[in-house]
């Protein structure tokens, strides 16, 4: 049994992904920041998992509040073995091409807290000799658009910052994963018209972070396909892709 | 309450989808997709106790619980139901004989009304709401969660029985024996035979195995995807006839041991199966039958099934027993229950169906909603004469394709 730490919890897809961890046998501490939903989904998971599940509600933009958090979860625990940093807000693009404030708030939320988090998780895992840091990136964070690109930034920030840690700790016993879905069916989409063969549900996401792990994946590209969309977007010379209207 | 849509738009919970016709339908108003209240809220591994919200699916739950010794203590042909909708159509399963519909076995749901009220409602607290929502096609509120009696089980085996017979009396015959032995019971009619033939089929019966009869657990069998719909419908006369035929004669072990997914739930592991049937699609049918009148009527229905040519190939037959759960629109009462599925082929079939209509009719028997996309409103007042007395429960913002259908509205 692993014992997993969720930041983020009431994420659509963290909990699919919790609800898959729980049927091969998990304990979980989960943190979010609104305590009645994080306590209804702890209540489900106990009954899919037969564990007491702990929790914390927390404005993950707080980080200063992070290093205390981290040590209460892993007494909660009595040990980390995975974690998974999956909160995160799509925020709306025109609105932070007008306000600077607004801009740096979405760069805190999905990549200065994301950072700070996974340091720390870093750091303990490398001190304990073993871990799985797992987080939700995005295929936003490959390449700059003018759609999303406040958003995009903040994912591609966390995904170079991943590799980097990647490389510092493999051979160390400790695994990085980053998570890049596609569009995918939640609460953070809801504005969306939701039609097309390129939109997931939360739980084919799920499948494929568990798969991850079993399979110990660096970077993965949730559904597949994204994989290959992304190449040929990324192939895309400079020159040609500032004038399309992406 | 989560903000409704402006009115004049009206509402409908969705479960799953899997009723056949238009009680989970809405056209030109709005569905509430109930799917997304999908989490567990309390289990009592001692008592068999389980609530959970309403748009939890029994595949969900059976997951849960049948490692821990528990089964559903109702469950319909498929698993993908949600706790709502199997209470919206109050749902009965091979052991109705025994064990009566699904509301039976509700002991308490909240009920969510446009106005914001919530509604506990337990048989003996606000015992009217609970009445008229079990069986209440989704027109009363939204169901937000539920709580359940499950029944015991040792293992996830059944202890399976086949037999074949010759003619409806034979098995008229066979179902009393059968049904004082088993608690799960249904025949397959060959619904292509004629004359000295006719309501020949095979007797299914089953229960849960004792302590210590079970093999290793099976390994996983995939499902397999019936990939689209091929312009016509594969499901016609012709091999309808001879999948009849053949699955009459087909060997079968007589007595043997099966695990419980394949017995109770045979065609969820072909998914999109309904695709067979050609884009047009098909009809389901399924009448009850008074106990007095249900030889001469259930022998009038298979003759005229016979003569339509239009054969049925899922055709079940079963019993229902005297226990029902009090629902003002449920469909289960006492008598026997014959289910057919018709390929769509426009005028011919819906006379067909009109024609059995009548028998049902004549014979005081009824048809069930959650099958149905086609019955009349004159048919539907005579089936449910307590419609009136339901239709004061109606959330003022609720409606349905069904219900603007047989209303005449
Ligand atoms: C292969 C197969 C086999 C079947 N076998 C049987 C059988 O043996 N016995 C039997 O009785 N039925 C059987 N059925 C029919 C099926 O059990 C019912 O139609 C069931 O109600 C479907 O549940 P659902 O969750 O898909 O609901 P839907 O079909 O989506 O909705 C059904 C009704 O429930 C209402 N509803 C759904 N959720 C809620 C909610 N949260 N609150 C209030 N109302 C709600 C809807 O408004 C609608 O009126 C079978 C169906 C299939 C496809
Ligand atoms: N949906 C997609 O199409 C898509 C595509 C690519 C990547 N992703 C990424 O997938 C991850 C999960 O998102 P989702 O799709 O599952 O959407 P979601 O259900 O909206 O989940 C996002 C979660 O982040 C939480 N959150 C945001 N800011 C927070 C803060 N400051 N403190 C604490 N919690 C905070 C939200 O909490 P509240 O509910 O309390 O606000 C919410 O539960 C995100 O990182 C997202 O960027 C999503």
């Amino acid at each position: 049994m692993r014992n997993i730490l969720i930041i983020g919890a009431t994420s659509a897809i963290a909990e699919a992904t919790a609800r898959r961890f729980a049927a091969g046998g998990a304990r979980f501490h989960l943190v979010g920041r609104h305590a009645e939903r994080l306590a209804a989904i702890a209540r489900d998971l106990e009954i899919r998992s037969g564990q007491a599940v702990t929790q914390e509600s927390l404005d993950l933009d707080r980080l200063d509040a992070h290093p205390a958090l981290l040590e209460r979860a892993e007494q909660a625990l009595g040990g980390i073995d995975v974690a998974l940093i999956a909160h995160g807000t799509l925020p709306d693009q025109n609105a932070c091409q007008q306000s600077v404030e607004q801009t740096l708030a979405a760069i805190h939320t999905n990549a200065l807290s994301v950072i700070s988090l996974a340091t720390l998780l870093a750091n303990a895992f490398e001190r304990r000799g073993r871990g799985t840091l797992i987080v939700i990136g995005s295929v936003a964070g490959d390449r700059g658009r003018q759609s999303n690109y406040v958003y995009g930034a903040a994912k591609g920030m966390v995904s170079l910052f991943l590799q980097g840690l990647r490389n510092r700790l493999s051979g160390k016993g400790i695994q990085v994963i980053t998570i890049k879905p596609g569009f995918v069916d939640t609460p953070m989409t809801a504005a969306f018209e939701k039609k097309g063969l390129l939109w997931a549900q939360p739980d084919r996401i799920a499948q494929g972070i568990v798969a991850a792990v079993e399979r110990g994946r660096d970077e993965v590209y949730l559904p597949w396909f994204w994989r290959w969309i992304m190449l040929i977007i990324l192939h895309i010379p400079e020159r040609l892709f500032k004038r399309l209207n992406l | 309450m989560p903000a409704l849509p402006a009115e004049p738009l009206s509402c409908l919970p969705f479960g799953n989808g899997r009723s056949y016709g238009d009680v989970c339908l809405n056209g030109g108003g709005a569905l509430l997709l109930a799917r997304g209240l999908d989490r567990f809220i309390a289990f009592d591994p001692a008592a068999g106790l389980l609530r959970a919200e309403a748009g939890v699916l029994l595949s969900e739950i059976l997951a849960l619980i049948v490692s821990r010794g528990w089964f559903p203590p109702v469950t319909p042909g498929t698993q993908f139901v949600t706790l709502g909708g199997a209470i919206a159509n109050d749902v009965h399963g091979k052991n109705h004989h025994l064990a009566g519909s699904f509301g039976g076995h509700v002991r308490a749901f909240e009920l969510l009304r446009s106005d914001g009220e919530r509604l506990t409602c337990t048989p003996e607290h606000n015992a009217d709401w609970f009445r008229a929502t079990v069986g209440g096609l989704g027109l009363t509120g939204l169901i937000t969660w539920v709580e359940i009696q499950l029944q015991r089980i040792a293992n996830p085996w059944i202890v399976a029985e086949n037999r074949r017979f010759a003619s409806l009396d034979e098995f008229l015959a066979l179902n009393a024996e059968y049904e004082a032995r088993y608690p799960y019971t249904v025949s397959w009619i060959d619904c292509a035979a004629r004359g000295r033939a006719l309501g020949r089929g095979i007797y299914m019966a089953g229960m849960h195995a004792p302590p210590g009869l079970m093999k290793p657990p099976p390994s996983e069998r995939r499902a397999l995807t019936v990939p689209f719909a091929p312009p016509v419908s594969l499901v016609n006369n012709l091999s309808v006839c001879w999948f009849n035929r053949l699955y009459y004669h087909l060997p079968r072990p007589a007595r043997g041991l099966t695990p419980y997914q394949p017995f109770f739930y045979p065609l969820d592991n072909l998914r999109e199966w309904n695709r067979l049937y050609g884009r047009r699609g098909f009809f389901q049918y399924q009448c009850v039958i008074p106990p007095a009148e249900a030889r001469a009527a259930l022998r009038e229905v298979l003759a005229r099934i016979a003569a339509s040519g239009q054969g049925s190939m899922l055709a079940v037959l079963k019993r229902f027993g005297d226990q029902t759960s009090g629902g003002l629109l449920s469909f289960p009462r006492p008598g026997f229950t014959l289910a057919l599925d018709f390929p769509n082929l426009g005028a011919r079939t819906f006379a067909l169906l009109e024609s059995l209509d009548e028998v049902t009719r004549q014979a005081g028997g009824a048809v069930y909603p959650a099958k149905d996309a086609r019955m009349s409103g004159d048919s539907f007042r005579r089936y449910f004469p307590r419609w009136a007395e339901f239709s004061r429960f109606i959330d003022p913002r609720f409606s349905s394709s069904f219900w603007r259908r047989v209303m005449g509205e």
